[in-house]
């Protein structure tokens, strides 16, 4: 008989740009960019944001290997890689992967993070110092997990990533500015950032920080609008959006306003929702 | 068709928004952009041709010295820049389909995206005033 492959994806964090708990954001959940892939024994952490602190202490002892993989190394998506208790644990070994730059390593970048005044402990006093890895346009295999990377529009070196488990697919694009990465939005896909990382995907999640309004005066600040968010997930024909990198003023109230604005009366060929800290999907 | 890398939508972006005219080709020369100002030189449109293999949009215009012998096509600045992947300069003259003849300064440069991939060039060019 065929096992069923599928992949369990976990949302520890979906908070963009900075930490924002409080009884107004219970929830969606205050901590920023974490999301976890599971098949079989193969864990995947999308960005080290702040949920990954309480990933590490959930994490199940049956990993004896685990990969990060960083969409970029804003301090939202990187603050909590220190928190993460199996840095600290001599028999699991952490990989982390990171977009490549034309100059300075992944390394001695992740090192800035991982140095006083930032932070008291160094990569190098780690009872095992974590696997670099450095990606770009790149086709990587873990497990039975594959993962297309390739940069997207937002400021500094930032990937997207398609990952993909039998015949189910995931796209995780946090960071993302549609209209500044398009040439001619929504049209001609081929010109649109990171289209080929999101055709046909089963879920989106995608960055939706912004109402219009805002990103209007928001304009090259990395981040899109539910709007354009909406037509994107349209134009890439997936089958669910996850609205994701909730801005951190906004409350629990105004995101539900804010889905239900846009959403409402309208038909979409898609599923659509506000991404929330403690989502559980299961990819069959 | 495939993605263009972000590198290239960016530079398409920047072209679009610029009132000095641009071309945008790929590493081989595939003409994949110019913009509205190039077309007021070159006498076609990019809405009507889209982009162009190299062997097409070569034949668009023909380039001159200013007193008619021809320009040789290995001097040309973007050419220059394919070849060596170094930015170039140079002013030379085209005559395009509809018969203008324009003298122009040209500026070409590479484009290498992250990290280190040689992604094509953009070559901006002026009409003296």
């Amino acid at each position: 008989m065929e096992t069923k492959i599928s992949m369990k994806i976990t949302v520890w964090g979906c908070r963009g740009s900075l930490p924002s708990p409080g009884p107004e954001k219970d929830f969606y959940g205050g901590n920023t960019s974490c999301v976890q892939v599971i098949h079989k024994d193969t864990c995947i952490i999308l960005d080290g944001g702040s949920g990954i602190q309480r990933l590490g202490a959930f994490l199940k002892n049956d990993f004896k290997e685990v990969h990060i993989m960083l969409s970029h190394l804003h301090i939202d998506h990187t603050m909590g890689l220190g928190f993460f208790l199996p840095l600290y644990n001599p028999n699991v070994n952490v990989h982390i992967w990171g977009p490549a730059t034309s100059n300075e390593s992944l390394l001695e970048r992740l090192r800035r993070y991982f140095s006083p005044p930032l932070f008291p402990v160094r990569l190098n006093e780690l009872p095992t110092h974590p696997q670099i890895h450095e990606i770009h346009r790149s086709e990587i295999k873990i497990g039975e997990i594959s993962i297309s990377t390739d940069y997207i529009c937002h400021p500094g070196p930032t990937l997207g990533f398609r990952i993909s488990c039998g015949n189910s697919v995931f796209t995780y694009m946090p960071d993302h500015e549609i209209p500044l990465g398009s040439a001619n939005f929504p049209n001609e896909p081929e010109w649109i950032s990171g289209v080929d990382l999101a055709k046909d995907a089963d879920l989106l999640f995608h960055d939706a920080q912004y109402r219009p309004s805002e990103y209007a005066n928001r304009v090259g600040w990395g981040h899109s609008s539910v709007e354009d968010t909406l037509t994107y997930a349209k134009l890439c024909n997936v089958k669910k959006l996850a609205l994701f990198h909730h801005d951190p003023a906004h409350t629990d109230e105004q995101l539900n306003q804010l889905l239900k604005e846009f959403t409402e009366h309208k038909k979409f060929d898609f599923d659509v929702e506000m991404c929330a800290e403690g989502n559980v999907y299961d990819l069959s | 068709m495939a993605n263009q890398p972000i590198e290239l939508i960016l530079a398409r972006q920047f072209a679009d928004s610029m009132s000095v005219a641009v071309f945008l080709v790929d590493p081989i020369g595939n003409l994949l952009f110019y913009n509205e100002a190039a077309e007021g030189i070159l006498g076609i449109r990019f809405a009507e041709t889209g982009s162009m293999a190299v062997d097409e949009w070569s034949q668009i215009f023909i380039p001159t010295y200013e007193d008619g012998r021809p320009f040789p096509p290995e001097d040309m600045p973007l050419v220059r820049t394919l070849t060596n992947q170094q930015p170039a300069h140079g002013s030379f003259c085209i005559t395009n389909k509809k018969g203008e003849k324009h003298f122009i300064t040209v500026t070409s440069f590479p484009i290498e995206g992250r990290p280190d991939r040689n992604l094509g060039a953009m070559a901006m060019f002026w009409k003296p005033k």
